[in-house]
């Protein structure tokens, strides 16, 4: 059951794999988190309810990154192949950071604060390593 | 504050970090215009962000004291990423202004260049929150992306970075500690030279933004930043002797004050409700100017941190020096420079005199003292009546931020 999963790090990727955005809502002040958490922030409230989000929103900030750590040259990123991340606020009103795809990230000049973006569940690995990320696009 | 020292900064392989440690610290001892016994510090404070990954040696405290003779008495590291050693001087005051102590010594170091230029990326960004290490994000992709907050926030682009860059590095060769001690134009005359030696074709710059503009020169590292743009992988040490005000007269005549100081924290850079501001440097900068009665306004200097052009901009608008979107404009306006009405990093900053993590919270204050005690040679402020100066020391993605207000009676 959804309801019985500790509002935390883990459950938000256990959700990612069911390919759904799922975060915390504070049962007494109602503000959003995603991630979850046990903790509301504004409130300091800890009776939390699951919320699930739709995965719409726009481009707030992003970067094209062409000096790419290990582990993402290990995917073939760096500089001559660039790949973009960004933040993005969701419709709901929480932001979250996620890799941004479909853009052309050797061109960040066009890529362009405010757009509209939807969702996009990225795997990586294989078997028991198999992991899923958060990604948008346009 | 009664004597200071930092070792020059740059890249050294044939040195460790007790190598720097006692240059700063021999430094230091000689700065002491009256003298001092080195026996009578009663505990030190030293800075240290992670020596544990680009060394592979934890416990830093105690081989500081075993190197300085301080054993048996107490060492205290402190960790927070890029302010590790500004929390060394907060740590190093309260235990003063406790009572508990009369003579402490805080320092900071760092020894990054045995590792690869990935190694330390990787390392850094072991700073930044989970979320965004897990995204794929770089340090400096952190503060690109912030960036891109400001530029579509104010309308403004890349090009207001090139300011900052040529500002800091006109104080660089100003610095005779700095890594690179060199201006824009100085790059783009040994590129020249390098290039006619070559027989090769002579880019045709117009100025130092054209030369910031070439790509050839100055490639993407993470979108707007260009490598011009982000602060160098550095080794140092800097330390500084701090004693009760009651007994500071007994070490020099003219001993730099605390007027003020403040820390702050900060959430993961999304869950911030303003990309382009930093609550943690809000915060820290609001306690200190309560603690000293001062406002922006009386801030005669400041050192800021640096890391990557933009965040000066975004810094010297959280410290209340510029309103909001316009620190930019008064870079532009040459404000910030060393004869500006608010000189911002006078030593060249992280970007030019470079930064050794653990080390740099302390080195901007060691540059305020050598300010205030007008010793600061080619660099110094030139204003009559030099009295206060401040330093603000950023740590991670903007977790820990300090700022720390010096004055001089």
């Amino acid at each position: 059951m959804m309801e019985e999963r500790p509002f935390n790090d883990t459950s938000y990727e256990q959700f990612l794999k069911e390919s759904k955005i799922m975060g915390s809502k504070c049962k007494k002040c109602g503000a959003l988190a995603l991630p979850p958490r046990a903790i509301c922030v504004s409130c300091l409230g800890t009776e939390m309810e699951w919320i699930q989000f739709k995965g719409m929103g726009k481009l707030v900030a992003f970067t094209s990154i062409t000096v790419a750590p290990p582990y993402m040259a290990k995917e073939g990123f760096g500089r001559n192949n660039p790949y973009s991340v960004g933040v993005v606020e969701l419709e709901e009103g929480v932001k979250a950071v996620a890799r941004i795809i479909g853009v052309d990230a050797k061109k960040p000049e066009l890529i362009h604060v405010g757009t509209p973006l939807k969702a996009e569940f990225l795997e990586k690995g294989e078997g028991s390593g198999k992991q899923i990320f958060l990604a948008f696009k346009p | 504050m009664v004597g200071g020292g930092l070792t020059k900064l740059g890249l050294f392989k044939d040195r460790n970090s007790k190598d720097f440690f006692t240059e700063a610290f021999v430094e230091m001892a000689g700065s002491i215009d009256k003298g001092f016994d080195p026996k009578e510090i009663d505990a030190v404070y030293v800075g240290n962000y992670s020596n544990d990954f680009f060394v592979n040696q934890s416990h830093w405290g105690p081989i500081i004291a075993d190197l300085l003779g301080h054993v048996p008495k107490p060492v205290t590291r402190t960790e927070a990423a890029c302010a590790s050693s500004a929390l060394a001087f907060r740590e190093g005051v309260l235990a003063i202004a406790s009572g508990l102590y009369d003579i402490v010594l805080v320092g900071g170091f760092e020894q990054m260049s045995k590792r690869t230029t990935e190694e330390v990326a990787e390392g850094l960004a072991m700073a930044a929150s989970p979320y965004e290490v897990a995204a794929g994000f770089t340090f400096p992709g952190v503060f690109a992306t912030m960036a891109t907050a400001y530029f579509a926030k104010y309308g403004v682009d890349r090009e207001i970075l090139f300011n900052v860059t040529i500002k800091s590095h006109h104080n660089a060769p100003l610095n005779r500690k700095a890594q690179f001690p060199m201006s824009i134009r100085d790059f783009m005359n040994s590129r020249i030279e390098k290039l006619r030696k070559k027989g090769e074709p002579i880019p045709d710059w117009k100025d130092e933004k054209d030369f910031l503009r070439d790509p050839i020169v100055n490639p993407p590292v993470a979108w707007p930043m260009h490598l011009f743009d982000c602060c160098p992988i550095s080794d140092g040490a800097a330390c500084l002797l701090l004693v009760a005000e009651e007994i500071a007269k007994n070490f020099t005549d003219d001993p730099i004050y605390l007027a003020g100081m403040g820390q702050g924290s900060s959430y993961s850079f999304h869950a911030k409700k303003d990309l382009t501001s930093y609550e943690a440097t809000k915060y820290a900068a609001k306690e200190a100017y309560e603690m000293s009665g001062l406002t922006p306004k009386d801030i005669q200097f400041s050192e800021v941190h640096d890391c990557f052009s933009i965040a000066e901009i975004v810094h010297i608008e959280d410290l209340g020096f510029f309103k909001p979107g316009e620190g930019w404009i008064g870079v532009a306006e040459g404000l910030t420079r060393l004869d500006g009405s608010i000189p911002i990093n006078t030593s060249g900053g992280l970007k030019t005199k470079g930064h050794p993590v653990g080390a740099t919270g302390v080195a901007q204050l060691y540059e305020v003292w050598v300010q205030l005690r007008n010793k600061a040679g080619k660099r110094q402020v030139p204003k009559s009546n030099l009295r206060i100066g401040a330093a603000h020391n950023f740590g991670g993605t903007g977790g820990t931020c300090t700022f720390t207000i010096l004055e001089r009676r």
